[in-house]
């Protein structure tokens, strides 16, 4: 046992890729479901008229954003945490027993929160507030599971062999940091049963922000709920997993600093563009839209550093599915964080607020590069966690087609839907009264939420190949140390 | 003046400043590099080299190499 020498210990992460997938699938399964709700409405009834409370729209809604964001990404997050955190600051989990007990007790606590949280909304019990909709009970596991996380990072970092933090350690520690604060202030809850002295059920509460404030508290969370959990995490692995699958090291490391700083600066302000026209200070409103069209330039110096990191090489992005996925989600990066901008500026957010383009800009962003990303993130680790090479290129290549057709079909519908939307709502007569009401604008997007719902299927059938590669690599043929320098290997 | 125009001010002046932060970390990047203080793209290298066994691109102490090594 002595002489056996030191290896990276993946259990932990292994643990977290397969709640990666089995979230990712419940997610967007959900999704898809809700998609074709939208543009069928019977099918809220698809188990029957018994089971409506538990099928319809408004009970799944919350159940698809939750799976989606602190499910299938943020298992994404930690299995990557638990892969590159060894990997960058060269120490083994197996080196400590502490570190590898917490590792597993944040695995099995997260998994009991997931659980309470399905539980819970499928029963429809709710705080209202978007995508902190738990109740404060499941809100004090969340923040236990966090801060076990938290003793992950920084304890690895404490007994670390390389001195410098890779940028993606920025970037993680910046993930914990910023999650760890707005889940706190935006889920500050008055336990009502508590402080009414017994009235109503024992795990309700309310906001403890009211009217405006409550508003503007949700939104700075809701947005940055995007930034911290959609976005920081997700470059922390494309400056990891794209350099490494390449063999090309980041183009400059001087600009992912720099951007790192600009994202941390910028991102927290933006979120002020969800409330344009509302009863928000003005200023703010502004120094929100300001805020958001600033961010087109830390966003894009880490999307261009990614794009020329692979200068010379582009080759490879031919040959390999892997680095097509990575290159377009970094591609989809800058798409959606320029469409983001645009969609802040006060004259085109009068037309795009509350229409389909938000949802269109939403989900270029999460399917193109969030899904994209942590897709090709356990693409490249499978491999390396079970020593075996990735089990068929061909279905790879083939589920990436598939996906971005979909992706495409997604956006573009309701790029077509919301502007369609938007312009129908505000049209009026040379009396002012409204040209049109509101079955009007439901008959007119009807075939654009078709063909998103379509899209969104692509989108899942995609999804269930990659879960079937995943599978199917852990008894693929064993591979070498040496295969797995840079490119992965895989099977035609 | 009330709170909310301090705010608003403060906000305000506070973002200049910040960005003036900003700026200022850009100058000391590439001067601190220009000077041959600091070389920041070796960095770039700890994702490449990344086995356990990889020697670390700057190693967080000599005694506790040479300790190992022994």
């Amino acid at each position: 046992m002595e002489n056996r020498p030191l290896e990276y210990d993946y259990s932990v992460a292994k643990l977290f890729m397969f709640t990666t997938i089995v979230l990712g699938i419940v997610g967007m399964l959900i999704g898809v479901i809700l998609a074709f709700q939208l543009a069928f409405p019977s099918i809220n009834l698809l188990l029957g008229e018994g089971l409506a409370e538990y099928t319809n729209f408004s009970r799944l809604r919350p159940l698809h954003t939750d799976a989606v964001i602190f499910g299938f990404t943020l298992s994404g997050v930690f299995a990557t945490w638990y892969y590159i955190g060894q990997r960058v600051l060269k120490v083994s989990m197996a080196e400590s027993g502490f570190l590898m007990f917490i590792g597993k007790l944040h695995f099995w606590l997260y998994v009991v929160g997931v659980a309470a949280v399905v539980v819970s909304l499928f029963m429809g019990i709710t705080t209202s507030k978007e995508y902190a909709e738990f109740e404060w009970p499941i809100d004090i596991a969340i923040v236990i599971v966090w801060v076990l996380w938290g003793i992950s990072v920084f304890g690895l970092i404490g007994i670390r062999r390389e001195r410098s933090l890779y940028i993606s350690i920025w970037y993680y520690i910046a993930t914990f940091l910023g999650i760890a604060m707005l889940y706190l202030f935006n889920n500050m809850e008055v336990p009502t049963y508590f402080a009414s002295g017994g009235i109503g059920a024992w795990y309700h509460s309310v906001s403890m922000y009211s009217g405006t404030n409550d508003a503007l508290v949700q939104w700075w969370y809701g947005h940055n709920a995007v930034a911290f959990g959609f976005t920081v995490p997700i470059v922390a692995m494309i400056y990891y997993f794209l350099p490494k699958e390449s063999g090309q090291a980041v183009y400059s490391y001087k600009l992912s600093l720099l951007s790192f700083w600009g994202l941390m600066f910028v991102y927290l302000w933006a979120g002020g563009h969800h409330l344009l026209f509302s009863t928000v200070p003005d200023w703010m409103q502004t120094m929100g839209s300001v805020f958001s069209v600033i961010l087109i330039l830390p966003s894009w110096g880490s999307a261009i550093n990614m794009l020329l990191t692979m200068k010379g090489e582009w080759q490879q992005v031919a040959s390999s599915p892997l680095i097509k996925f990575m290159v377009l989600a970094s591609t989809f990066y800058m798409f959606s964080t320029l469409e983001g901008p645009i969609q802040a500026i006060k004259s085109v957010n009068a037309l795009a607020h509350f229409t389909d383009w938000i949802v269109g800009h939403v989900h270029d962003g999460v399917l193109g590069w969030v899904g994209f990303m942590i897709m090709a993130a356990l693409f490249h680790m499978a491999p390396r966690v079970f020593k075996r090479e990735l089990y068929s290129k061909a279905l790879m290549t083939t589920q990436f087609w598939i996906q971005t057709l979909g992706v495409v079909l997604y956006f573009t519908s309701m790029w077509i839907a919301g502007i369609t939307q938007g312009m129908m709502w505000r049209a009026h007569d040379e009396f002012g009264n409204l040209a049109y009401s509101f079955i009007d604008t439901v008959t007119v997007l009807h075939p654009y939420y078709t063909i998103r719902a379509v899209g969104g299927l692509l989108y899942l059938i995609g999804f269930f190949m990659f879960a079937y590669n995943i599978y199917k690599t852990m008894s693929a043929r064993p591979v070498e140390e040496n295969e797995l320098q840079s490119a992965t290997p895989m099977a035609a | 003046m009330d709170i909310a125009d301090i705010q608003a001010y403060a906000y305000f002046f506070f973002t200049g400043f910040l960005v003036l932060v900003l700026y200022g970390y850009i100058y000391h990047l590439y001067s601190s590099e220009r000077k041959g203080e600091r070389d920041y793209e070796k960095y770039g290298d700890i994702a490449l080299n990344d086995e356990v066994t990889d020697k670390p691109v700057e190693t967080i102490s000599e005694k506790e190499i040479e300790k190992k090594e022994a």
